[in-house]
């Protein structure tokens, strides 16, 4: 339980500017430590082998011919790892079920996906460990597949795993199914609503599983000793989840292993589970080295993320002046091979923007024969609210009325219940509105083949578990140490926090991020929670400390410690016979030893009180009528922000959750081939935009502070990725006068709506 | 005396038709004891999947959270993120 502490009585002297960042010169330098980068004495090589079958039964795995190759040290198969049935959920990340983890990390009786890890070996060379895999003996009875999400759903379909059984339903069906969990959220009576509407639009809309796309791959170093102790460095977002599950999937107490954080090169979800960490855990307690895995960018594809493709039904009814009263809408999400699809997210952000009185969402989550998805910024909601901020385009279209006026009409606002259940409070979506209609880009003329598109985008944040310790050194400055890997600027915003408590210049403060064994747990930097969560930890122990310095001051002069004050940095007597008189933290630092020791803090909590975000974008396009090419000529993005702690961290999240938002809508997509292999794993074949695919991309903050962060921050890292699908494809539509409800709006697809004119 | 409501399908098969409830629980943790008492296994299903709202403020794992007299409590499943 964490309760909100007094905002600074003072103006705020480091919160809001823009300093360097700590962790810029390293990563410009190529001196930062990412997961590839660690080499020990004795390391060993480990490779994984993957199914080449989307859908087939394991028979045998022989591994003595690699096992008796000279520089082989260690091959493990799904044999060699516990039996894990516990159901225990895997937290909110992901979903899904540890079993459900252990069985993905290693295929046991089933390889589920192509690219799905079969067997794995560790040897003295990269080349000695191929040539290993090349010798193990693979028995496989290839099984039917279904990747399709409507196809897997189908009552004659290849069924998965045959002790599934849709959850979610009223009665347990008697008949197994891939339908994992079916979802459904409802309020009013739909049918009166559609009754009274003088306007009804229905489309279905389709959406492909898209990569996270994080530009370094999975990669860890992994030695588990003789006596039992194991040691992690590893690129994750979270070094206790990958503590935690490694723990789980090998049957190992939580205490035996060390997990050090590497700097991490993007996770955007993707890295909120484990892949290679237990299995090089495994080969290194046979091998008794230390052992180095490194996926391959076809691995990353084939056997890591992505997130879910999915088909939609939306139905939308409205009043002559805007108003939605009734919304209909179906959702059916891919999870790849196992459970946690991000569709339960989804059913809940769908309608989050607007006050509707009468609506059902239902959803399905899928499984398939496809790589198990994992968390993608707003997991599920960027895919809903491309069907409904394009079905509320359609519906603004149909009535005549401006996109930003029938956004107004029905956004949700203080007080108003949101359609996943409680009431907002302090949320800043009209404000954000506002100010993309106001944006100067506005005033932009289209000219020939380019529009202009609109779309909403809403999400949680949330707060959670987190521990932060601040440490003053003796020469007064400070050291930042907290349990969340900076993937997106939270060191930044830790040092200036704390350094905004302290009343220190920002670089007289160092950010680290600990490791498993030097500070408290932390849950994984997600959710947009860090921040948020972190930073209320970071500022509670600076407070601590503030509180410490004054008593020790108090001590000094040998008067009442209400007589001292914390003002810039020092302690200043207010009264008394020392009035006036000020001691710096540095002076108090250096004389800690005769005040009571170290000076020093550390604080464990449970932040509750993340504020919802709200996002307006506004994308302008020009589309080429003769190859389907479509140029984003200018890309305006408002966010309630809460309180920007670093300006540009923002706006650097705002900017990369639109660049990942417009790959999605122009260009991302899994393709197979019809044997459900995976025909695009490269970056040359899965197309992401890269710089000069994108304009500047303008950013417009919004500041509604949320009153339970003491600074009044809230989450900003993952809602501008949920309105650019459909921003750009309303501005497509606007270009060339067609909706198009497939993405991606690749070039053939773009051609074909308009040669279908 | 709270009034509560169960959003999703994550729990509902426990509590048969009904979606809210009306609580004695001055916490969190009193209000899913209840709950377990009426519909077994609700407790536990919301204990481990839910987050619970309050007066519009989402808390996740906070079951000494208090209710105040009258509080909106919102059951809705558990949050992540990317």
């Amino acid at each position: 339980m964490t309760d909100t502490l007094e905002r600074p009585a003072n103006a705020l002297n480091v919160v809001g500017t823009r300093p360097v960042r700590p962790d810029g010169a390293d990563k410009v330098t190529g001196r930062a430590t990412y997961g590839a980068d660690l080499t020990m004495a004795g390391m060993l090589t480990g490779r994984i082998l993957r199914s080449p079958h989307p859908h087939a039964r394991i028979v045998s795995i022989d591994t003595r011919k690699a096992k008796a190759l000279a520089g082989v040290k260690a091959v493990v198969t799904g044999a060699d790892f516990p039996s894990v049935d516990s159901d225990e959920a895997m937290g909110g990340e992901g979903g899904g079920s540890i079993r459900d983890l252990a069985r993905n990390v290693i295929a046991r009786d089933k390889a589920l996906y192509d690219g799905h890890a079969v067997a794995a070996v560790a040897a003295t060379s990269p080349e000695i460990a191929e040539e290993a895999l090349s010798l193990i003996s693979v028995k496989y009875e290839v099984l039917p597949h279904v990747i399709d999400v409507e196809a897997a759903m189908a009552p004659d379909a290849p069924v998965l795993h045959a002790d599934m059984f849709t959850a979610g339903l009223p009665t347990k069906p008697d008949k197994a199914s891939n339908i994992a969990q079916a979802h459904e959220s409802k309020r009013g009576d739909i049918a009166a609503g559609f009754a009274s509407a003088d306007v009804i639009v229905e489309d279905r809309y389709v959406t492909a599983a898209t990569h996270q796309g994080y530009i370094e791959p999975h990669a860890c170093v992994a030695s588990l000793s003789a006596d039992g102790q194991g040691m992690v460095w590893c690129s994750s977002q979270g070094q206790f989840m990958v503590r935690t599950y490694c723990a789980k999937v090998l049957g190992m107490e939580a205490s035996d292993i060390r997990v050090i954080p590497a700097e991490i090169g993007g996770g955007f979800g993707g890295k909120t589970t484990v892949y290679l960490e237990p299995i090089a855990l495994a080969l290194s307690r046979i091998a008794g080295a230390p052992v180095k895995m490194v996926m391959t960018r076809d691995e990353v594809f084939r056997a890591s993320g992505p997130t879910s493709g999915s088909v939609m039904e939306v139905k939308l009814g409205a009043t002559k002046d805007g108003k939605i009263v009734a919304a209909d809408v179906v959702l059916k999400f891919q999870a790849g091979a196992f459970p946690g699809s991000p569709v339960g997210a989804a059913v809940m952000t769908t309608l989050a923007c607007y006050d509707i009185p009468n609506f059902r969402i239902v959803g399905y989550d899928v499984v398939g024969n496809s790589p198990k998805v994992a968390a993608y910024r707003a997991p599920g909601a960027p895919i809903a609210a491309f069907a409904v901020e394009s079905a509320v385009d359609e519906l603004a279209d149909k009535l005549g009325l401006d996109p930003f006026k029938i956004r107004e009409v029905n956004a949700v606002r203080d007080g108003v219940q949101a359609s996943y259940g409680p009431t907002y409070r302090n949320i800043g979506y009209v404000e954000t509105l506002e100010a993309a209609r106001k944006h100067p880009n506005l005033l932009a003329k289209l000219g020939p083949n380019q529009g202009r598109g609109v779309a909403a985008g809403f999400w949680f944040n949330i707060g959670g578990e987190s521990t932060a310790s601040v440490n003053i050194n003796d020469d007064g400055t400070a050291v930042v140490a907290s349990g969340n890997p900076d993937i997106g600027g939270s060191r930044a915003s830790m040092a200036m926090m704390a350094a905004e408590v302290l009343g220190l210049p920002v670089e007289k403060v160092r950010p680290i991020v600990a490791d498993t064994a030097s500070i408290g747990y932390s849950m994984l930097t997600g959710g947009s929670r860090t921040t948020f969560a972190t930073g209320m930890a970071v500022t509670q122990a600076a407070q601590k400390i503030v509180e410490d310095l004054k008593r020790r001051a108090a001590q000094t002069w040998d008067v009442p410690v209400e007589q001292v004050e914390w003002m810039d940095g020092s302690a200043v007597c207010i009264d008394g016979a020392k009035r006036g008189q000020a001691l710096s933290l540095a002076d108090l630092a250096a004389k800690s030893g005769n005040t009571g020791g170290p000076i020093g803090a550390q604080v464990s909590l449970n932040a509750q009180g993340a504020g919802p975000g709200f996002g307006v974008h506004v994308c302008d396009v020009e589309v080429d009528p003769e190859t389907g090419h479509v140029t984003v000529l200018r890309y305006t993005a408002a966010q309630d922000v809460g309180k920007a702690i670093h300006p540009s961290y923002v706006e650097g999240q705002i900017q990369g959750g639109v660049a990942q938002g417009v790959g999605w809508a122009l260009n991302e997509e899994y393709i197979f081939d019809s044997a459900g292999r995976m025909e695009n794993s490269g970056f040359l074949d899965y197309r992401m935009p890269v710089a000069s695919d994108l304009p500047m991309i303008d950013t417009a903050m919004v500041e509604v502070p949320n009153p339970r962060h003491p600074f009044g921050a809230k989450g900003v890292g993952e809602v501008p990725i949920v309105p650019p699908l459909a921003a750009v494809a309303n501005a497509v539509r606007d270009a060339i006068g067609k909706r198009i409800t497939t993405l991606p709006l690749s070039p053939p697809r773009i051609r074909a709506a308009i040669d279908a004119k | 005396m709270p009034h509560v409501v169960l959003m999703g399908s994550d729990c509902a098969a426990f509590a048969g038709e009904t979606r809210a409830f009306d609580v004695e629980g001055a916490t969190v943790r009193r209000m899913i004891a209840e709950l377990e008492a009426r519909y077994p296994g609700l407790g536990d299903c919301i204990e481990r999947r839910m987050s619970v709202a309050i007066d519009g403020e989402i808390h996740q794992d906070a079951l000494g959270e208090a209710l105040p007299e009258g509080a909106e409590v919102v059951l809705i499943p558990k949050i992540g993120g990317g």
